[in-house]
């Protein structure tokens, strides 16, 4: 009926380049969109490397998101997968229960709405571009610039007072590592948890012009719903950008056509922005879903309980959706790029990140023409052992 | 080229807008879709199929149009 079954491979994990997902994907993609994939609790369950088949999963409400029944597909996360979810995660929730906490927040996150903060972001980028030449070459771009942004821009608009950012940090940090101990993750989610949930009660008495205030005033969650809710948008609202400024411009720095193209006509920003996410794809590691019942997916009958682990990076390189899939190209259409995510899921702050990508990536190359890595380009750590990619450190001069 | 839109299934993620401004905006109260002109003319049909086509939830729909997958 169907041709043999492919033996069950296990997930590679590391990258022949940095900039490229490990090439056995690309390979098994060739060979077909979906095959068995070796679990490391010894599940087997399937892979998903074509742009169509991940689209179809990622779409299905037929696919749970739910982390109590998913297997992991590498062994570090064998001890995430043992974290409890916590009220308020919604991003762990299916629909129903997903769609109360989503449909309380979309009104927040709407393209008109994040455009009326296009002027607050340039400030703030602005901001950081005037220290960084205050403080003279060489920096680092990952500390001086990329993270800073979207964690001030998430701080103002879920309240969060800044000055706190090194706790936060460091905890989100320690909650993406893919090294972490399971006591370490449960200490970091217990340290942001304990700290918003103190903010979510000051915000109560005393009320201000932002999100968790909001959500306070709405009296459609409850506290502790409202605290799990901004320990992920506070966490999810800047490590992903942060990272993809970092790694979009140390990708940048290595195609100086481009970047001077971008540099000499801002309005390639926004296909720039498109282009890097599909072709960087920071979430390197799934998503993953599990199936509630037997799904067909691409010719194959996924089984009720199996799970599917997405490879966006292999799918966003498909040569059946992509042209030239392998080459960075700033002015192709990569919009439909799946580096948001497909689905109900898809990321609500998506928003957000496209508005302060479009303005940080010319804002800091018309600032420093003269832009250029501090050290040679293998001697950039990537982040391997993260949850999101990236690099640690992005030294720079100018 | 009609334009169908469910705002049942609709997540508010805002591609629609996005993609084609003239023709999607989202509500202010839960960001779902509001379509703005649901018989666009034939300068809106690219942006139109591209919002259809990236939407994440399926909300979007064209009558007449064959069903893409």
């Amino acid at each position: 009926m169907t041709q043999a079954m492919p033996q069950p491979v296990t997930l590679p994990m590391t990258r022949e380049r940095p900039l490229d997902p490990p090439e056995d994907l690309g390979r098994w993609r060739e060979e077909g969109p979906i095959r068995p994939l070796l679990y490391a609790d010894g599940h087997v369950g399937w892979l998903v490397t074509g742009y169509a088949a991940a689209r179809a999963v990622l779409a299905d409400p037929r696919f749970s998101t739910r982390v109590e029944l998913m297997h992991p597909p590498f062994p570090q996360r064998l001890r995430q997968a043992q974290i409890k979810p916590r009220p308020g995660f919604f991003l762990r929730e299916d629909p129903p229960e997903h769609t109360r906490f989503r449909r309380l927040l979309t009104g927040q996150f709407t393209v008109r709405r994040m455009k009326l903060l296009e002027p607050r972001i340039a400030k703030i980028t602005e901001d950081r571009l005037d220290e960084m030449e205050r403080l003279g070459p060489p920096a680092d771009l990952v500390q001086a610039f990329a993270l800073p942004i979207p964690s001030l821009v998430i701080c103002e608009l879920l309240g969060v007072p800044y000055d706190d950012h090194e706790r936060f940090q460091r905890d989100s940090s320690i909650l993406l590592s893919l090294e972490s101990s399971i006591e370490e993750i449960t200490a970091a989610i217990d340290g942001l948890t304990d700290y918003l949930a103190e903010l979510v009660r000051r915000k109560r008495a005393e009320p201000g012009d932002d999100l968790i205030s909001g959500l306070v005033a709405s009296g459609e969650l409850t506290e502790e719903e409202i605290t799990g809710v901004a320990v992920l948008l506070l966490v999810a609202g800047h490590e992903t950008t942060a990272n993809m400024l970092s790694l979009g411009t140390f990708t940048l720095l290595n195609a100086p056509a481009q970047l001077a193209a971008l540099r000499e006509d801002p309005s390639l920003a926004e296909s720039t922005v498109e282009e890097l996410m599909r072709y960087l794809t920071v979430i390197h590691l799934g998503p993953i879903r599990t199936a509630l019942e037997d799904v067909e997916v691409a010719g194959e009958t996924v089984r009720k309980g199996q799970s599917v682990t997405i490879a966006l990076g292999a799918a966003n390189r498909d040569p059946g959706r992509f042209e030239s899939p392998d080459t960075l190209d700033i002015r192709r259409q990569a919009m439909g790029h799946l580096s948001f995510g497909h689905g109900v899921h898809q990321c609500l702050g998506q928003q957000l990140a496209r508005i302060e990508m479009r303005i940080a990536y010319p804002a800091l190359l018309r600032r420093f023409p003269g832009l250029r890595l501090a050290v040679p380009a293998d001697q950039v750590e990537m982040r391997s052992n993260m949850a999101i990619y990236g690099v640690h450190r992005l030294p720079v001069a100018w | 080229m009609l334009i169908n839109a469910d705002t049942g299934r609709c997540i508010g993620a805002g591609m629609c807008a996005l993609t084609a401004p003239e023709v999607f905006d989202q509500s202010e109260d839960d960001g779902t879709v509001v379509v703005l002109d649901a018989e666009p003319g034939p300068e809106r049909a690219a942006a139109v199929r591209r919002a259809v086509q990236v939407c994440p939830s399926g909300a979007l729909s064209l009558a007449g149009a064959p069903a893409t997958g």
